[in-house]
């Protein structure tokens, strides 16, 4: 269901150099909001295109979403502040399949791809299962939500240099604890996904990821954000990450 | 109040707003929004005789004020949407324009016989697609090929027929010309100007296909100028189209000479923004004094 809400700003706080957490009053799309999905947001009327957001919590008409401030969109909603209204379309796409996560799923994020995680590993805690989450990050100045995460369930921190946590990837630290979990859900740039995608598939178990594209309606009508997914004669098709995803089955995305 | 009703080609428009092809899917997504029965028509997605694929992403590209696409035609084919989504849109108190597309003239003879025996209202001709290798664009922009491709597609036409213009060439009025004698109904105007980004970091084309096509309310005073070129040369109902963003660009471009109107981008900054401008336009005409939309058309002082 899409909803378009004008949402007051509640709060607007760096978490890092370039990452902030955003929380907005969001009564109706919030209530709708299921882990995985997005929300698109116009930043500001000098740009024509809204900005993709996924969202990292929703609870008591509340959206928390946490982004990076990078090109002219995400810096202009870097620089909303309390009692600001912004024009958001919510919530899109097609989110974490939880019913098939068994009860020992794993929730991995690389940098900007660990927010979604938080509010997927929250439900899968709340529906009674004992969830891991990996993270991985370039740095320790670059970890964001550790506290949150820590109070759903274990948590592995792995940094490319080294200088938090594990030492590594993610995918480093899933191979060495694989036989751990029944399910992998994963939020990242495309060769983490597709290498965590490798090892799930070798371990038997499933793997979903949530899939990045450039967007223009963020609703399924423009058919620009396309996914090379697998035909069934295992021929390309085309799928779209606003309707169809941005989550799929691994095994469906022509990597 | 102001009377809305636009005769277009015999087929009666509730007012002139009506949908871009290809911003606006087969309406299921924006039907979420509002009741499409509200907008005059609903332009579809493109059709070809079979299922295309389209290119591989990226397929977008933001602009100031505007966009590149290089979809690529991407749809289902002209049988499934006969099939699968006129029986949808048939709920809804709007007229459908069926947008199609071929590679050859006999593909445009082909699909435009078979559109003609579903139950679509409008037919609109699509001669302009710069994204796609053959036909579209190269159909466009030669007036002995728009004639060949019109006159063929009009023997077979059943409905209306609106051939829809590129704004790659370098003399409108001459395209139109030869639009309207090899039989065209209508016009629609424009489809989307060739354009090109390039990501400086990387050094590579933002767009899978290189290229793409600029649309959005950048293009908005070229579309103007050309409608109104038309206008002049030519004797035939015209869709205007072109980063119409408010009532008021509604108001700017029927005065220009366009008896309707089409938004697409504008969509994607707004989903309300069809149905928005439509409210702008009739508070406009009210305000001024205007009994009939059709009262605007080729309005211009000059
Ligand atoms: C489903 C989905 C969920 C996302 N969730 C988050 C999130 O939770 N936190 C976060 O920080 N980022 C997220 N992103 C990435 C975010 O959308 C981009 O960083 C953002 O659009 C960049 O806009 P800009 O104005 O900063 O950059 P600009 O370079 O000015 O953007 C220009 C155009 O390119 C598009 N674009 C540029 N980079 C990306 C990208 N990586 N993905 C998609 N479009 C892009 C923009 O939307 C815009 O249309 C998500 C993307 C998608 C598709
Ligand atoms: C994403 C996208 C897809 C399009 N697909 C088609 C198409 O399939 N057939 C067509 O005739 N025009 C297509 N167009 C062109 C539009 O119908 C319209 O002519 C153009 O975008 C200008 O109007 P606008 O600025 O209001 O979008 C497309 C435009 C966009 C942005
Ligand atoms: S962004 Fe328009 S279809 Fe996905």
């Amino acid at each position: 269901m899409s909803i378009q809400e004008l949402c007051t700003v509640r709060d607007n706080r760096q978490l890092t150099g370039s990452v902030f957490a955003l929380t907005l009053e969001a009564p109706r799309i919030s209530s709708a909001a299921a882990p995985g999905q997005f929300v698109h947001i116009a930043c500001g009327e000098a740009r024509l295109l809204r900005r993709p957001i996924s969202i990292c919590q929703a609870h008591d008409g509340l959206l928390k979403l946490v982004f990076a401030a990078k090109g002219e969109g995400t810096q202009w909603l870097s620089r909303c502040s309390a009692g600001d209204v912004v024009d958001v379309l919510g919530p899109l796409g097609h989110g974490f399949d939880l019913s098939a996560l068994g009860d020992r799923p794993v929730f991995i994020g690389g940098g900007i791809g660990v927010p979604p995680m938080l509010q997927t590993m929250q439900a899968a805690r709340a529906a009674g299962a004992q969830p891991t989450a990996i993270l991985g990050f370039r740095s320790r100045d670059a970890v964001i939500l550790e506290d949150d995460f820590r109070a759903a369930g274990t948590v592995y921190i792995a940094t490319d240099d080294g200088s938090y946590g594990i030492h590594g990837f993610v995918s480093d630290v899933l191979r060495a604890h694989i036989g751990a979990f029944t399910s992998v859900c994963c939020c990242g740039p495309k060769p983490m996904l597709r290498a965590l995608a490798e090892i799930a598939q070798a371990a038997g178990i499933p793997c979903q990821v949530s899939m990045e594209e450039r967007m223009g309606c963020g609703i399924g009508a423009c058919l620009v954000c396309a996914c090379a997914l697998k035909a069934e004669d295992g021929a390309v098709r085309y799928g779209h990450v606003c309707k169809d995803g941005p989550v799929f089955y691994a095994e469906e995305v022509q990597w | 109040m102001a009377d809305l009703r636009v005769n277009f080609c015999g087929v009666e428009l509730k007012n002139p707003v009506t949908t871009a092809s290809g911003t606006f899917g087969f309406g299921h997504e924006y039907g979420e929004f509002y009741d499409l029965g509200e907008l005059g028509g609903i332009g579809v997605k493109g059709l070809t005789p079979e299922e295309r694929l389209g290119n591989p992403a990226p397929r977008i590209a933001e602009t100031p004020m505007g966009i590149l696409n290089c979809v690529g035609l991407q749809n289902p084919g002209v049988d499934r949407f006969i099939e699968e989504q006129i029986p949808f849109l048939r709920q809804y108190d709007t007229r459908i324009i069926a947008n199609v597309s071929g590679t050859t003239v006999e593909e445009y003879a082909g699909i435009v016989e078979k559109i003609s025996d579903a139950d679509v209202d409008l037919i609109e001709m699509n001669i302009s697609c710069p994204n796609v290798k053959c036909g579209g664009l190269t159909f466009g922009t030669q007036p002995k090929m728009v004639e060949e491709v019109v006159s063929a597609a009009k023997r077979v036409a059943k409905k209306p027929l609106i051939v829809k213009l590129s704004p790659n060439v370098t003399d409108i009025a001459e395209i139109a010309r030869a639009a309207v004698s090899a039989g065209a109904d209508a016009l629609s105007l424009i489809n989307t100007l060739l354009g090109m980004r390039i990501d400086v970091e990387s050094r590579r084309p933002i767009l899978s296909n290189i290229m793409g096509g600029l649309s959005g309310p950048a293009v908005f005073p070229v579309a103007v100028r050309m409608v109104y070129q038309v206008h002049q040369a030519v004797d035939v109902p015209i869709i205007g189209m072109g980063g119409i963003r408010t009532g008021r660009d509604i108001v700017e471009m029927m005065l220009a000479g366009a008896s309707a109107v089409a938004i697409g981008t504008a969509c994607f900054a707004d989903p309300m923004a069809p149905v928005r401008a439509l409210h702008e336009l009739e508070q406009f005409l009210d305000e001024h004094g205007i009994a009939s939309v059709t009262e605007l058309t080729g309005g211009l002082r000059i």
